[in-house]
């Protein structure tokens, strides 16, 4: 208690000196100036992968469903005096003899777009509905939170097979299913995390002003839980962007001709056994976000912690 | 003090046992190191005990925290030396410093419920430095702490130690706090804030007994705390802080009969509000026959009737539990009662919050005594003014803002601070932005849960002076929750006493203040500290004679 009142309040009430304000755009300068190597890497990396699925329609070298070749031509990396590189395909071609770099970029916008969108929708339905249990309590959180109880208790992956399946593996779909099911998830942190701040003060005065529901939970909570959502969301991005994958990997995901990594893996998985390491490239495509992503919310997820560090 | 002969563990009294010299402390915070003490010294003797007192970020709990040899995560000891009994705190190793602290240093902090681990009972963590320094074997510790507790007047002290901490009251566990750092016979023991979280009538039973079991084991203390009226009791010696300096440095008695510094002047002046009571036969809420409880269980009021007359303040005292926040609440509609009405201007109002029309929810506005938790982090200066004027006035674009720039010179501050966030303002500051708040609404009535009660002296008066000066003005109504005595005679007309859910008596100040009192009232009159360093010596001799009227929830 002190040590919040001592270093908080600065001294003799009214006279005592006050932080100095900064502009919002000072404060993202500052904050980067400050950000660990590691989440430099994790930036540079997205805003190239950004670059890619923006721009794909003029970087990449052919068309998305473009058969250009022989299947299976190699790429510059297992190229040997046997089986010579094609200097038109750079990473070769695969089953069908498309180009898979083309493939490749195309797959960045597919894959990442779906992933984007999927996540957004999960925060939209969790976020909302874990904020709103917690401002009314009492029926409706009982029965929301046991709902939820239920989804939770079925194995994901095998979860969204089966409903993909009863409703077919359009994206529309798969983007609805997944969204729903990582709701879940997302659901039960909004809600923790709300629960803390909706006992505050600032949150009984607004309504004993009489204030709405959507105005307390727009105005006087989401802003205070927007860091552990934003960590979260980074990290929800990932396992979406894996499951969209395995589904892929497994049949129902992302369906051909549209390029996408998860089905870019299975198609040519079975030249690894080859010794070739064109499946590795969609494969090393979707770690690389992966890390990349970590990297950056573990840096915000420091920054908001609020953890000073000793000097 | 004074000189029993007791066992003293081969200590001399009145050698020099800590001598801080020339310290300088740093905090880093903004990217800078910013100075928190600047060259402050410090000398204690065996045996006695200073009293250290200043407003909050003077810097107390930091050079508390020092003599230990100890700084903070984000502050640094700087420069200066600190001896302990002959050791240079600041050169030996952080191994030879953790075996002291414990068992030669302990450590008194201001809320015990934190301090004490839930999980485990009292005796496990009263006697764990003692054995974790094997300065004792566990039953010898366990022993012990039994007398300890006796020491301390804890109840069954043979068994209260097998008890979990949410099994005892706040007293109780400050209590059995400072038996924890007396279990290993130390020879200095920091209390930092150790009443401040209790009410008055548990912090008379806790200064006892930490006072006697100090004086018996000749440990020497320091206090930190801004009650000045607290320090009086305890102390023999007394240093002043303010931004870290010293401001001055005396023993008890001639600080308080003649301050040298304008600074030490003011601080003692603080306590001399006071406002005229007025009476008013014009009620503008009454509370009739309220009885409430949380979910339907144990009534928490019971038969609470108070009647608040216009533009008059009354005053709700008692100690905490005694139904004074529910009160609060049952009126704002947060609870709704079991039985009974809350009447405004004459008209009953619905007994919940969501039923009560947007007229009626303006009409009483409420201000919280955590200015911190009241106001939302994220919100600028002028979302939380701005919103009750946009919400109920219908106010927009320029008259929005001239009223909200109206609303802030109305509460002395001025127009820089309407883009300000909460967490760049200072304690007092804070709470006239959320006086501001509730008087944006332009309110009949606010109720003012403890207002004051989390600010520093100098602070308080600031902000009760305002508070008056507003109902001069606007004719406003106060409805006060406290327990702090001091405050009710500076700014009250009338006052409602309550204990245990039920109101004691109500009546106009002059009248409540003065004998002959109910035996709670006056129990909870004469816990109020006074300034004079003599008053718990006579305090306790007075209750010895009647032989306690009636026993606080201690």
């Amino acid at each position: 208690m002190s040590t919040e009142t001592d270093q908080g309040y600065s001294a003799a009430g009214e006279v005592g000196a006050v932080r100095a304000r900064r502009t919002m755009s000072e404060n993202i300068w500052r904050g980067l100036k400050k950000a660990p190597p590691t989440a430099w890497f994790g930036m540079i990396v997205i805003s190239l992968y950004l670059f890619f699925a923006i721009f794909a329609g003029i970087l990449a070298p052919y068309g998305e469903e473009e058969v250009l070749g022989a299947a299976y031509l190699p790429s510059w990396f297992d190229a040997d005096k046997d089986f010579p590189w094609d200097p038109r395909f750079l990473l070769g071609t695969d089953q069908l003899g498309r180009d898979m770099l083309t493939r490749l970029i195309y797959g960045a916008r597919n894959t990442i777009g779906i992933a984007v969108a999927t996540t957004a929708l999960s925060f939209g339905i969790g976020g909302t509905l874990g904020v709103l249990v917690t401002i009314q309590r009492g029926w409706f959180d009982q029965l929301m939170s046991r709902f939820v109880d239920v989804l939770m208790a079925i194995p994901g992956l095998i979860f969204a097979l089966m409903l993909l399946s009863i409703f077919g593996s359009t994206v529309t779909n798969l983007i609805i299913i997944i969204a729903v099911l990582d709701a879940t998830r997302v659901f039960r942190l909004s809600r923790a995390v709300a629960m803390n701040v909706v006992v505050m003060d600032y949150v009984e005065a607004a309504k004993l002003r009489g204030e709405g529901l959507f105005w307390i939970m727009r105005k006087e909570i989401i802003p205070n839980i927007m860091p552990p959502l934003v960590a979260e969301f980074g990290l929800r991005f990932c396992f979406v962007f894996l499951t969209i994958s395995a589904l892929s990997f497994l049949g129902v995901g992302i369906q051909p001709p549209t390029a996408d990594w998860g089905s870019m893996v299975r198609e040519n998985a079975t030249l690894i056994t080859y010794g070739s390491a064109t499946p590795l490239f969609p494969a090393g495509a979707i770690a690389l976000l992966t890390v990349a992503v970590n990297f950056v919310v573990d840096w915000f997820l420091h920054k908001t912690s609020g953890l000073r560090d000793e000097h | 003090m004074s000189t029993k002969n007791q066992q003293k563990h081969g200590r001399e009294k009145g050698s020099v046992l800590l001598e801080m010299r020339d310290v300088y402390i740093e905090g880093y915070s903004d990217d800078k190191w910013h100075p928190i003490i600047n060259g402050v010294d410090v000398t204690l003797h065996r045996g006695e005990i200073m009293g250290m007192i200043g407003e909050s970020g003077a810097g107390k709990s930091t050079l508390g925290l020092a003599a230990m040899g100890f700084a903070r995560p984000g502050c640094k000891i700087k420069s200066g030396s600190i001896m302990f009994d002959g050791m240079d705190l600041m050169a030996i190793s952080e191994t030879e410093r953790r075996a002291l602290h414990g068992s030669r240093i302990a450590y008194v902090a201001q809320s015990a419920a934190a301090a004490f681990n839930p999980a485990h009972q009292l005796m496990n963590q009263t006697i764990e430095s003692a054995l974790s320094h094997g300065i004792m074997p566990k039953t010898e510790a366990e022993e012990d702490a039994k007398k300890l507790f006796a020491a301390l007047q804890l109840p069954d002290p043979d068994n209260i130690g097998y008890r979990y901490p949410h099994q005892v009251s706040g007293g109780q566990l400050q209590r059995a706090m400072t038996a924890m750092a007396m279990s290993s016979r130390p020879d200095l023991i920091i209390f930092d804030e150790p009443t401040t979280a209790l009410d008055v009538t548990t912090q008379v039973e806790v200064l006892a007994a930490m006072r006697d079991i100090v004086d018996q084991f000749h440990t020497a203390a320091i206090y930190i705390t801004h009650d000045l009226a607290v320090v009086a009791q305890m102390a023999d010696k007394i240093k002043v802080l303010r931004y870290g300096n010293t401001i001055e440095d005396a023993d008890t008695r001639t600080m308080l009969k003649e301050p040298k510094e304008d600074y030490t002047k003011t601080l003692w002046a603080v306590r001399s509000l006071y406002k005229e009571e007025q009476a008013n036969e014009d009620v503008v809420l009454r509370i009739h026959d309220v009885d409430a409880s949380y979910g339907g269980g144990v009534k928490v009021l019971e038969d609470v009737t108070i009647q608040v007359p216009r533009g008059r303040t009354v005053a709700i005292v008692g100690e905490s539990g005694s139904g004074k926040s529910t009160t609060a609440r049952v009126i704002t509609g947060l609870l709704p009662p079991m039985s009974g009405e809350v009447y405004f201007n004459g008209q009953p109002l619905p007994p919940a919050l969501k039923d009560r029309s947007k007229e009626q929810l303006q009409r009483i506005q409420m201000i919280y005594q955590m200015a911190d938790t009241a106001m939302n982090p994220r919100h600028t200066v002028r979302d939380i003014i701005g919103r009750p004027l946009e919400f109920y006035l219908g106010l927009r674009g320029a008259a929005l803002d001239n009223k909200i720039v109206e609303l802030l010179e109305l509460i002395e501050l001025d127009e820089s601070f309407i883009d300000r966030l909460p967490g760049e303002l200072s304690g007092g500051q804070k709470q006239r932005i959320c006086i501001a708040r509730a008087l944006a609404a332009e309110p009949d009535v606010i109720i003012c849960d403890e207002v004051t009660s989390a600010l520093d002296q100098i602070v308080q008066e600031g902000i009760l002076k305002l508070l008056l000066r507003l109902q001069e003005e606007l004719n406003i109504t106060y409805l006060f929750i406290t327990h702090d005595i001091a405050t009710v005679e500076a700014i009250s007309d009338e006052i409602v006493v309550m204990f245990q859910g039920g109101v004691v008596e109500q009546g106009p100040k002059t009248k409540i203040l003065n004998a002959p009192f109910p035996p709670y009232t006056e129990l909870l009159l004469s816990s109020v500290p006074q300034m004079d360093p003599d008053w718990l010596d006579n305090l306790l001799a007075a209750r010895a004679k009647k032989g306690d009227v009636m026993k606080a929830s201690g």
